[in-house]
């Protein structure tokens, strides 16, 4: 037998139940619920007459706005397309004819940021100035060059990466192989160090002797006054652009164990466009600015 | 423990453990060289080692029938006091993922401590370790009060819970050891699913049976709750995690579903979850705890029915809302949003049917921490029922999907909902359960409110701020048709809102701590005060009539 009684704080009845002291009272629903019950209802049947919703067997009802998501992904892509009528343009002009066009260099600037923060920036940093083992690509010395060509193939085929093209280079362990004993590798690098280091901040008896060992293993490829060589990758060391470090360390490291960095290739990953776009974007970061 | 059961349980426990005993053998031997091995391992570690326990108790003396005329708490106790210990490990594995994503080099190289192995601990700690136990715990307290019949035996509300707890615990030292089925909330494997199930549908049966001992005419709202909460979760594993282990003595399975279907049965099963794990279990507490603490009429009867069948016919349509723009049918993601839509109304209207009732009581809101976690909780329902039924609709998914929002948006539930009115229950049901007359604290519990709330608060702030930058980045062209950002560059612009959210979260992780502290004293200080508080149980109204 339910005893209902009248809750004397809103004046309702309860519905006469209590459940470990619980009782409810029987309050009508409010107005407001069934308001919006019916509104958000109504939405729903104008959208389900309107789009694409209920299934019918194989098919579903198509909704008499004729939305179809398949139709709109193209119509996007289309207009996407549209919007980058300029990529033709950089497609078939060469180098020099894009740098000289303020407007496409401008779209340069643009899409190769986004280009180069999306796929280079991770390991060449947002600002594309390297951090330790990953080369600083604004300095004024490159491994393979810096001219637009040349960074577009270095883009496209990569350093030791595999590709059948690829850029191919290595800094011998001159030291680990027992190719030079150890007192000429502190020797040769006191000279290399010396090469960009303040004039006499460096021990003048090591550098000289140092000097002649670098004739004897190290020209051929960084050249008779260390200023490197694009055509093999090897880097200048007179500047102050280290990929490993400039310390004394460092250098007597890369001497000791040698060095072989490498760099993916990009051939199938980018489209030629892309690949253009972020050579000229990067020949671009190169200019000197004032 | 043992010596609450009866004989006849002791022998059928003692089957049970055997079994499992024998079982976690099994898969020892067959996994060799397989991860699934150490699992096997645990399983007979925690069958054998349950065994000796039964075996060492096994001639107590036998309980008396006196305990039929009280409750059975013990089993809710333990709960409890499991559902604070997962919440300092979820919460603190939480923080450390937060830390993560703005130091990445807090991993200290090891696999185990890699993002995508923590972060699973963090979600299953939470949701599953800290909420499960809560509800079970609270389910058994509530369902046995407002039917007034106690838990109709000894043993099956231990399994429950025991079980249960193994299964987190497999599933948890599983993912350190790249163990998961990539189902968000459904990563343990196939042997970890086939244990939780039969935990499950004992759960399932237990509180069947309880619910037809009552001695009430009605069911309470409650229970309701937390049948729908039992029952729906049980279809929801049972389906979403069929699958074909590669062999026995492997961990690794492949789903009876594949592609689009399995991504639509995922997302079914994940978006019901949300539903039937971390808002109707816990709207069961709430209908008792809230009028309890109170001491209010639930505002309407009729309400509370409207929003019951509402919420649970129209959640069940809407887990397309977690694919859209995808390989989905278009049909069944605008379908999806229109119960997005509709569902709105039945979850404010529970929202404010808790908030209704609390009137004539804003006084004990206003002077009362465990109240107001209660009342905060609401709030929060509220709050975050609206923002998923917003990021249903497709156009706004658009910006959101993928971003911090979802992030903000699940925490704005998880730790405003559902941790909220979990805490208030705690709270609430602690001194009643170890007969205190209220927490060793009152200040504490004010003190773990506002850490509570402030921690909340910055978190889905930042969260918002963050989601909503990122989706813009990620979505704005420049005039060149090209997108303007890279996603480095909306990395580097949520740093500051990482580090926002990470110190929320840390907040919230003080805040459980100090309501640790409170519990454990509480506790202590009834055994201090009460050698016997262990052993004696709150006695039901001796003349225990029908209702009316």
């Amino acid at each position: 037998m339910a005893v209902e009684e009248r809750d004397p704080h809103s004046g309702f009845m309860t519905t006469g139940h209590e459940w470990s002291g619980i009782k409810e009272l029987n309050t009508p629903v409010p107005r407001a619920v069934y308001f919006f019950l019916i509104a958000t209802f109504v939405f729903s049947l104008g959208y389900w007459l309107l789009m694409p919703t209920w299934p019918t067997g194989a098919s579903f009802t198509k909704g008499l706005l004729g939305a179809d998501d398949r139709k709109s992904i193209a119509r996007s892509l289309e207009q996407a397309e549209q919007a980058r009528a300029w990529s033709k343009k950089i497609e078939s002009a060469d180098f020099a004819a894009i740098q000289a066009d303020p407007a496409l260099m401008t779209i340069v600037r643009q899409s190769g940021r986004t280009l180069f923060g999306d796929n280079c920036a991770v390991c060449h940093g947002i600002d594309a100035k390297g951090s330790k083992g990953f080369p600083d690509l604004t300095a004024a010395s490159t491994l393979w060059g810096g001219t637009p060509e040349a960074l577009m193939e270095t883009i496209r085929v990569g350093i030791n990466s595999g590709h059948g093209e690829s850029r191919s280079a290595q800094m011998l362990a001159f030291g680990r192989d027992g190719m030079i004993p150890r007192a000429d590798v502190e020797n040769v690098t006191a000279f290399v160090q010396s090469l960009s280091a303040a004039p006499g901040s460096i021990d003048k008896a090591r550098v000289e002797a140092g000097k002649a060992i670098y004739a004897v293993n190290c020209a051929a490829c960084h050249g008779d006054e260390g200023k490197g060589n694009a055509e093999l990758g090897a880097p200048d060391l007179t500047d102050k652009a280290w990929i490993y470090g400039g310390d004394t360390q460092s250098i007597f490291n890369s001497v000791w164990h040698g060095r072989q960095g490498q760099m993916p290739a990009w051939e199938n990953r980018l489209s030629p466009v892309d690949r253009k776009i972020l050579a000229l974007y990067l020949a671009d970061l190169r200019k000197p600015r004032p | 423990m043992i010596s609450q059961l009866t004989i006849p349980e002791r022998r059928l426990a003692l089957t049970i453990l055997v079994a499992l005993a024998l079982g976690g053998l099994l898969l020892t031997i067959a996994g060799q060289g397989d991860p699934i091995g150490v699992h096997g391992l645990m399983f007979l570690i925690a069958g054998a080692g349950g065994a000796f326990l039964v075996i060492a108790g096994y001639l107590a003396p036998e309980p008396g029938p006196e305990r039929l005329q009280h409750y059975y708490d013990e089993p809710t106790k333990f709960g409890i006091i499991m559902a604070m210990i997962w919440a300092v490990i979820g919460l603190f594995v939480g923080d450390w993922v937060a830390w993560l994503l703005v130091y990445p080099e807090l991993t200290f190289d090891a696999g185990w401590a890699s993002f995508g192995r923590i972060r699973p601990i963090h979600t299953t700690g939470v949701i599953f370790g800290f909420g499960g136990n809560a509800l079970i715990a609270t389910s058994f307290y509530v369902v046995q009060r407002t039917s007034r019949a106690r838990l109709p035996d000894q043993l099956s509300p231990w399994f429950v819970l025991l079980g249960y707890n193994l299964f987190c615990l497999i599933a948890v030292s599983g993912y350190m050891m790249g163990i998961t089925q990539s189902k968000e909330y459904a990563e343990p494997e196939w042997y970890a699913d086939i244990w939780l199930v039969i935990v499950w549908v004992t759960y399932f049966i237990l509180y069947v049976r309880t619910l037809a001992r009552r001695k009430e005419p009605h069911i309470y709202v409650s229970n309701w709750y937390y049948m729908a909460f039992i029952l729906v979760v049980a279809i929801l594993h049972i389906v979403n995690n069929l699958a074909m282990p590669i062999s026995l003595g492997q961990a690794k399975s492949y789903s009876a579903f594949s592609g689009v279907q399995d991504a639509m049965t995922q997302w079914w099963y994940g978006h019901n979850a949300v539903a039937f794990f971390l808002t109707a279990g816990f709207l069961g507490m709430m209908y008792y705890y809230l009028p309890k603490r109170a001491d209010r009429p639930i505002y309407s009867y009729r309400m509370s029915i409207i929003s019951f069948w509402g919420i649970t016919f129209f959640y069940m349509w809407a887990g397309s809302h977690h694919l859209h723009y995808t390989a989905l049918p278009q049909w069944v993601q605008s379908l999806g949003v229109t119960f997005s839509v509709m569902l709105l109304v039945p979850s404010w209207a529970s929202a404010g049917n808790a908030l209704l009732t609390l009137n004539g009581a804003w006084d004990r809101v206003r002077d009362d921490a465990t109240l107001r976690f209660m009342m905060v909780a609401a709030v929060f329902y509220g709050l975050s029922t609206f923002e998923g039924s917003f990021m249903a609709i497709r156009q706004v998914n658009a910006l959101s999907h993928y971003t911090d929002w979802t992030v903000g948006h699940v925490h704005a539930g998880a730790l405003g909902w559902v941790a909220m009115i979990t805490f208030g229950a705690i709270y609430a049901t602690v001194p009643w359960l170890w007969k205190r007359k209220a927490m060793y604290s009152a200040g504490l519990v004010e003190v773990h409110f506002w850490l509570a709330l402030a921690g909340t608060v910055i978190y889905v702030f930042s969260m918002w701020n963050s989601g909503i930058i990122q989706g813009l980045m990620w979505r704005t062209y420049n005039e060149s048709g090209t997108l303007a950002y890279s996603f480095l560059d909306s990395l580097v612009a949520m740093r500051p809102y990482y580090i926002a959210r990470a110190i929320g979260g840390l907040l919230f992780l003080i805040g459980a701590l100090v309501g640790c502290y409170n519990i454990w004293m509480t506790i202590r200080a009834a055994h201090l005060h009460d050698p016997a508080a262990d052993s004696s149980v709150p006695v039901p109204a001796p003349a225990l009539q029908p209702g009316e």
